[in-house]
């Protein structure tokens, strides 16, 4: 004789249920490694203060994409006649605001009454 | 009161029968689904939580860095502009940088050699950066070679190798002694690569900065909002490849549930037509249909997103790795440390959930209120 038959909502809640624990667990997770983080932030600020350090070291392929802030302003063939844009981290790199940010006022220029 | 409750569940089930009597297509949408919301997370994960990284360990970066330009090029700057930086008003602090990119033509790759001060190292030593070791396959006590301007090899003894956990900021570096920077460089005395400035006031920086291109009118200040703004630049919506991969998955996606939705076969409008005969209502047919639809959306949801989570913060998001390596050589091995916030999971929520439900309310609705008569019929 077969047993008492489990109702298909019965497993589907089931398995959601098990997929919202898990989604609260890691939740969890990132709370918890952001306590751990604090440290390992606070060694490598130690680091960024010592050496005066301005960028993340995300591209290595190109002083540009190395050093995005310290970069001059963005330019195909800037390093060499046959160095086309480095693919794909030209792309990911937005393009510069216009007026660019390092642009500076011009001193202001005495008003005709 | 147990009614209600009994109601939903044994819509649910029959909800759960009807997705189950067309395993094929349903599981198959529920796996694309699932693919969008991993990639969409993935994305959003990693680029929030590399943009955490910039925000926290920049904020230490110098207030200013003044480079010097030659023909429109970023050149040596004079070390005794130090000192005439040094004495406006509200500057603490000019500290000049000596650093510059060294081509390693043994692997192909680009380094970044720094002079550091404010460290012990002894001269014809140095300390590099985890991908600097792995790439060379070198430990802490084994000697390096770089070539020098003219050609020679220079020895270097690897006192040290920074640790894996600052990657992030240092895995290409090779921090030497100021003198032997220059030697390797042949570094004129004298002059450095730019000028570190602390201000007193953040908030008299644009004073500043005004003030020594007034002086100067070859240098160029970079503020340290212009440094965090750029990282916020990086990789943001509007960014290049950021918008083509977002916007063709989502409206793939928006297509492929457009399609699902409205090619209703003639097997469902039959078995609404025989729902409906039998005494169902609209509205029940509609909460069957959205029974059906929340089943996918929040399996494919939950699954997306625990995916996504594991595969940014436990893998390193291998699966952009050769996207972001691109040409790099020495590619930095940086565990990204997890940065969630309610913000992130609704936009991934809207931007996954709601597109789905949209392209498949009308439809369905259309379906629901049919005259059952004709559905049958058809």
């Amino acid at each position: 004789m077969a047993g008492p038959s489990v109702r298909k909502s019965s497993i589907y809640l089931s398995l959601t249920g098990a997929l919202a624990v898990l989604f609260l667990g890691m939740l969890l997770h990132a709370k918890v490694q952001a306590g751990r983080a604090m440290n390992q932030r606070e060694s490598n600020t130690a680091l960024v203060r010592s050496l005066g350090l301005t960028d993340l070291c995300i591209f290595t392929e190109a002083r540009y994409t190395r050093h995005p802030a310290m970069a001059d302003r963005h330019a195909a063939f800037q390093d060499h006649p046959m160095g086309l844009d480095h693919f794909p981290s030209g792309s990911l790199v937005a393009p510069p605001t216009f007026p660019s940010p390092h642009a500076r006022p011009h001193p202001a220029l005495p008003q005709h009454p | 009161m147990r009614a209600p409750t009994q109601r939903y569940r044994n819509i649910l089930d029959f909800a759960l029968s009807s997705l189950l009597r067309r395993k094929g297509r349903n599981l198959s949408l529920t796996g694309v689904y699932t693919l969008v919301v991993f990639v969409l997370a993935s994305l959003i994960f990693f680029v929030q939580a590399l943009k955490r990284e910039a925000r926290e360990l920049l904020v230490q970066a110098p207030d200013m860095v003044v480079q010097r330009l030659v023909a429109g090029r970023h050149d040596p700057i004079l070390a005794a502009q130090a000192e005439a930086i040094r004495s406006i008003r509200g500057v603490l602090e000019v500290r000049p940088r000596l650093w510059g990119y060294y081509y390693d033509p043994a692997f192909g790759g680009n380094l970044t050699v720094m002079a550091n001060e404010h460290e012990p190292i002894a001269a014809d030593a140095v300390w590099i950066g985890q991908g600097v070791a792995r790439n060379m396959r070198v430990n802490e006590g084994d000697l390096i070679s770089l070539r020098a301007y003219d050609g020679l090899p220079m020895l270097f003894l690897v006192q040290k190798i920074l640790p894996t956990e600052s990657e992030l900021v240092s895995s290409d570096l090779v921090l030497m002694a100021p003198r032997d920077v220059r030697s390797l460089f042949h570094f004129p005395e004298g002059l450095a690569t730019d000028l570190a400035i602390t201000a007193g006031n953040p908030r008299e920086l644009p004073t500043i900065a005004a003030k020594i291109v007034e002086r100067f009118p070859d240098a160029r200040p970079i503020l340290k909002a212009e440094l965090l703004r750029t990282y916020e630049a990086v990789f943001d919506w509007r960014g290049g490849l950021m918008v083509v991969v977002l916007g063709s998955a989502l409206l793939s996606f928006v297509i492929f549930a457009w399609d699902k939705a409205t090619g209703l076969s003639a097997e469902e409008r039959r078995e609404i037509g025989i729902l409906k005969s039998i005494g169902w209502e609209s509205s029940d047919v509609l909460l069957l249909k959205f029974w059906e639809g929340t089943v996918v959306s929040l399996t494919a949801f939950l699954s997306g997103i625990l995916l996504a989570y594991v595969h940014v913060f436990f893998f390193s998001a291998r699966l952009f790795e050769h996207a972001l390596k691109g040409w790099s050589v020495l590619f930095p091995r940086y565990r990204l440390l997890p940065a969630l916030d309610g913000y992130q999971l609704t936009v991934l929520f809207f931007l996954t959930v709601l597109p789905y439900t949209a392209a498949t309310l009308v439809p369905i609705w259309r379906a629901a209120t049919v005259d059952p008569d004709a559905a049958m019929r058809t």
